[in-house]
């Protein structure tokens, strides 16, 4: 039982990360990076949201029809998101300026219904909630990583303390004004996505398809 | 139980439960949070005025220092106070139409569309009760985004002593330079009008040195970011003109308005 519980809260951080190797959630991994305090108080939010959304669905999921069952998640999700995004306004006002429309649309991250769909639908109510805090834990990962990229190597800065002196203020530092912009969040989860998967090789995926060798040379011309 | 769950019944209950339960968080969340919220809203919008100030220093009490500024009413026609309730909302006003003027094409040049009829501006005073500080709100179109800032002026109502913007959605690098510290210092001691009283304040292409003409008037424009920087200069532009606080900062000049203000206080 420890090891699944391990395998279930930490599974998810690189053996099945969410961002890296199923591909979901990158509309707001693109968009909240550019610096780090946006970044933690994202991942805050979402490990909080797919957390309990997964331990509110999977203590009724029993009593859940089936015909209902994905608006009934969708309902309690955005009761959780509402809550968060308050709390947010009340305590962090500034950030949750910067954040603006995006906590809102954790509602529509599909990390969150993936799991309420996969997991808590069919597992009691304690792993589903390691489950969402494994799998916040890995969007967090991924997440911090490219914040600490795209704000060092755009603005010099970590969490707005200024760490290498720009050029423009008589420093060496040139900043590189794409990291600031989301097009280089791609960039970045490639690159990622290529590491994790050279040191965990069994996650690459296996061509669909095989190119047959030129049976003759003409047929390259 | 399992084997019902499905039945007609048993789904509208589960729907109804479920939304009864979500809707009382969610209420009881949005209900006991407000007060705080609109504390740090208003917190929020104190700590803009004071930056624009230049009144703010970091770990200094926000509440503390905001008791030396005074909120006023300003008509926009005339540039008379008026008396408006303390929970006038300027934004909101200038989407009601009962409460705001549409503005022409030609008129528009911050392209904000409609402005509130009255405006608010604030007033810092010194120590010895003088007036030091006359901060305006002003906001205009960029690139991207509608621009939100507070302008202030020393008390001639002639000269820019800071400007800043709490809220934009301008590009990172380019256009949001804006909240550039090095460059809101390049605004201080600009004048807004010429000999004429005619506006003359506006952002340029290129450095502005001592030996511009009517450098005093110019402002560097943010390298790469000509869009917003004409926002910027035709936000100013409208706001301290004819249409915007003209009125009010020529009766400033004259000293007008400060004889009524003392008159009230």
């Amino acid at each position: 039982m420890a090891e699944k519980t391990k395998d279930i809260l930490f599974g998810p951080i690189f053996d099945n990360n969410p961002i890296a190797l199923q591909i979901l959630g990158i509309c707001s991994a693109l968009a909240v990076t550019s610096n780090l305090s946006t970044t933690l108080t994202m991942c805050i939010a979402l490990t909080v949201v797919v957390a309990f959304s997964n331990f509110f669905v999977s203590c009724i999921r029993n009593s859940i029809p089936s015909s209902i069952r994905i608006i009934v998640q969708m309902t309690i999700i955005a009761s959780l998101v509402i809550v968060v995004d308050q709390f947010l306004k009340a305590y962090a006002y500034s950030i949750s300026k910067q954040l603006s429309v995006f906590v809102g649309l954790i509602i529509t991250n599909c990390i969150v219904m993936g799991r309420a769909e996969a997991f808590a639908m069919k597992n009691p109510p304690i792993p589903s909630f390691l489950d969402g805090v494994g799998n916040g834990l890995g969007y967090s990962v991924i997440l911090l990583g490219l914040g600490f990229i795209r704000e060092l190597l755009g603005a010099g800065s970590l969490f707005g303390q200024q760490i290498l002196t720009k050029a423009a203020d008589g420093g060496w530092f040139v900043t590189n004004g794409m990291m600031l912009l989301p097009p280089s969040a791609f960039f970045l989860i490639g690159l990622f996505i290529w590491a994790i998967r050279v040191w965990k090789p069994e996650q690459v995926e296996e061509d669909t398809f095989k190119m047959k060798p030129h049976t003759r040379v003409s047929d390259a011309f | 139980m399992s084997a019902n769950k499905e039945s007609v019944g048993k789904t509208l209950l589960v729907a109804f439960l479920v939304c009864v339960v979500c809707g009382v968080v969610v209420a009881t969340a949005a209900v006991s949070l407000r007060p705080v919220q609109s504390k740090n809203q208003l917190l929020d919008k104190r700590m803009n005025i004071l930056q624009a100030a230049g009144l703010y220093q970091p770990g200094v009490d926000v509440n503390t220092v905001f008791k030396s500024i005074e909120r006023r009413f300003v008509d926009i026609d005339t540039g008379e106070y008026v008396e408006m309730p303390e929970s006038y909302d300027q934004r909101k006003a200038a989407k009601d139409p009962q409460r705001s003027e549409r503005l022409s094409g030609k008129e528009d040049i911050a392209g904000i569309k409609s402005q509130a009829k009255v405006a608010e501006v604030f007033l810092a005073r010194g120590d010895d009760g003088e007036l030091s500080r006359i901060i305006l709100p002003v906001h205009g179109y960029g690139l991207w985004s509608t621009l939100y800032g507070f302008l202030a002026l020393e008390p001639d109502a002639n000269t820019v002593s800071g400007l800043g913007f709490y809220e934009h959605g301008e590009t990172p690098g380019l256009g949001g330079e804006v909240d550039n510290p090095k460059w809101k210092a390049l605004w201080e001691g600009k004048k807004l009008y010429g000999e004429q009283g005619e506006v003359e304040i506006q952002v340029v292409k290129g450095s502005v040195d001592s030996k511009t003409p009517n450098a005093e008037h110019k402002v560097d424009g943010l390298a790469g970011a000509t869009l917003t920087s004409n926002g910027v200069s035709n936000l100013l532009r409208f706001w301290v003109g004819e249409n915007g606080f003209g009125p009010y900062l020529k009766r400033m000049q004259n000293g007008e308005a400060v004889v009524q203000q003392e008159g009230d206080a």
